[in-house]
């Protein structure tokens, strides 16, 4: 299993990397495989507020259509606007395809580290 | 195969017209198109042959067992094509003299009052096309009733984790934002998150009953309670309406407003252009709000001040009423009930049957459908729901819905209804078996299923991300 050790984890298999005063967001490999092959992604806007525990983009895949959940609270600073043409680099490289810079950042607390993330995961199979 | 474009031959033509006794009339130059429209040109024969040969590569209900969970596919009764192909009923003009449609009114009419008998409502309209679009239509009924008490702070729509994914994106065509509640153990509605959920901005909750994983949440009272005490609406997804058709209203469980699909429950075809009909019915607080153009009490739109407007052209889709109308008709008050008890008695057979093979997701008596998860599967050997559901097409069988709902993994929705005998049922249950010891023996091998198919494995990412939706003419 692919979880990196210097990342941070949401419940609802989330990724969180500090960047700068911002942190960077995407989801986890193990996130990836369950959702398949995908084919679009909808991304919010930069100044969105986003709310830790509420959806904030969503990805379509082969399967089904899934609401990212964002693991912090903030503001949107910057969106990967290169998945918008090649979600597939999601599948390919989870930890390398953000999602979004999140600035203004609250919440953090309780996210998972790495260990507990793969304790989670185990847990939940 | 080849298109029909690519089978076309310039000048080739299918019939010809008998000369007009009226005078030609010309089109007016302004209106003509500039350039000849590219039209097939090829003999009825080519076209039979090519209809023929579409049909022959797909599946559909008279070609085999079809559990496709959550949309009842079940067998239409013949003689719902011949009432529906009677002249006085297929070729009519909808704006020809109300008194020359008398029949056809009647018709509407009759299924009014059935339906709503069957649903405990008080009122219906036959305008929506189908399922999602008289969810929409239910929506806006909702949207109105609170707007019309100045109530405009209530822009929130409670719909379960479990729902159709219409559900949601129905809510926010209609312009709320979703709430999602979570389900329970038992994938039923997890009360303390609902009342959590509840407050002044709540317009409603869309649910329904029994739920995607098969289940009656025997809850019900206490949820549309807990709803209507916070002043929200009571919105019934008729998708599962099978399950209870003739033993339980929607409007005695406290429901305020309900979507049918005749195309599933009443027996009218589904899927390939059906088309499909989803009429919206309602309890009279919700009647002033109906489209206009619904008949009984209101047909002319100057007398319903409150209405929503129209949602379709005219009546909706007409034959599809008749369909309808002809099945419960032919069924009766006691035939109505014993389809919906044969459909769950049928789903709960299967289930027994194929429960030593795979893994029910709630393992208790179900409604009319079932949903198995192979997460233990897929861990064990590798093989997913995909890979099983390609395989039942090489056992000539449709696979049942995969994937949904979202809540259990590597889920296979079953639905087999009541028109299926108790050796189809066998069979299938067979299959599913045989198909288990594959898994065990050779497990690479449903990676390549089907093999037996027109088409094996579609690129789906493909079909989603470069859609080829249209014919390119080369010139």
């Amino acid at each position: 299993m692919n979880i990196p050790g210097n990342l941070k984890y949401s419940r609802t298999h989330e990724w969180v990397k500090q960047d700068g005063d911002g942190v960077l967001i995407g989801i986890t490999d193990h996130a990836q495989k369950e959702l398949g092959d995908l084919v679009f992604i909808n991304l919010p806007n930069p100044g969105d507020k986003v709310t830790k525990g509420e959806a904030f983009a969503d990805v379509e895949s082969v399967k089904a259509v899934s609401d990212i959940i964002s693991p912090v609270g903030g503001v949107i600073g910057k969106v990967n606007e290169a998945l918008l043409d090649a979600p597939e680099s999601i599948n390919q490289d989870a930890y390398a395809a953000w999602i979004a810079r999140v600035e203004d950042v609250s919440g953090t607390e309780g996210l998972l580290s790495a260990g507990e993330y793969e304790e989670f995961l185990k847990k939940e199979a | 195969m080849k298109l029909l474009f690519e089978r076309s031959v310039p000048g080739r033509r299918t019939f010809i017209l008998p000369g007009s006794s009226f005078p030609k009339r010309e089109v007016p130059e302004q209106l003509k198109r500039k350039a000849a429209p590219h039209l097939p040109e090829l003999s009825e024969v080519e076209i039979s042959r090519h209809y023929t040969e579409l049909a022959k590569q797909a599946f559909g209900v008279n070609s085999g067992f079809y559990p496709l969970g959550s949309c009842t596919m079940k067998y239409n009764p013949r003689v719902n094509e011949a009432a529906a192909a009677l002249p006085g009923f297929a070729r009519i003009h909808p704006l020809q003299p109300k008194d020359t449609v008398q029949g056809c009114l009647e018709v509407i009419e009759q299924a009014r009052k059935l339906l709503c008998e069957i649903t405990g409502m008080d009122d219906m309209t036959f305008q929506p096309a189908a399922g999602a679009h008289g969810e929409y239509a239910g929506l806006l009924l909702i949207k109105k009733y609170h707007e019309s008490r100045g109530d405009s702070k209530r822009t929130r729509v409670i719909v379960p984790d479990s729902a159709h994914g219409t559900n949601p994106a129905s809510a926010a065509m209609a312009g709320f934002t979703v709430t999602t509640v979570p389900s329970d153990e038992d994938g039923c509605v997890d009360l303390e998150a609902l009342k959590a959920a509840l407050d002044d901005t709540v317009a409603g909750l869309m649910l329904t009953n029994p739920n995607t994983v098969g289940i009656f949440d025997r809850n019900i009272l206490e949820i549309t309670r807990l709803v209507h005490e916070a002043g929200g609406l009571n919105y019934y997804d008729g998708a599962n309406l099978n399950a209870i058709m003739g033993w339980v209203r929607p409007g005695d469980m406290g429901f305020d407003v309900i979507h049918l699909n005749l195309h599933k429950t009443f027996s009218t075809p589904h899927g390939g252009g059906g088309p499909g009909a989803g009429p919206v019915g309602c309890k009279k607080l919700l009647m002033d709000f109906l489209p206009s153009s619904s008949i009984g009490s209101r047909v002319f739109e100057g007398e319903m001040p409150h209405t929503l407007g129209q949602i379709r052209a005219f009546y909706g889709n007409f034959l599809v009423v008749v369909r309808a109308l002809t099945y419960i008709l032919t069924l009766g008050r006691e035939g109505i009930a014993q389809a919906s008890g044969m459909a769950v008695l049928n789903a709960n057979y299967l289930m027994r049957r194929v429960r030593g093979a795979f893994t029910p997701a709630f393992d208790r008596i179900c409604m009319h459908e079932f949903v198995l998860t192979l997460e233990d599967v897929k861990k064990e050997t590798g093989v997913s729901a995909l890979d099983v559901a390609k395989t039942l097409l090489d056992h000539g069988m449709h696979p049942p819905t995969m994937y949904f709902p979202l809540i259990v993994h590597e889920a296979l929705m079953v639905e087999p209804t009541e028109t299926e005998s108790r050796e189809t049922l066998d069979g299938a249950a067979e299959v599913f078996i045989r198909i288990r010891e594959m898994i065990g023996k050779e497990p690479e091998k449903l990676h390549l299923s089907p093999l037996t198919t027109p088409i094996g494995r579609p690129d789906e990412v493909g079909a989603a991300r470069n859609p080829r939706v249209r014919y390119e003419f080369s010139e």
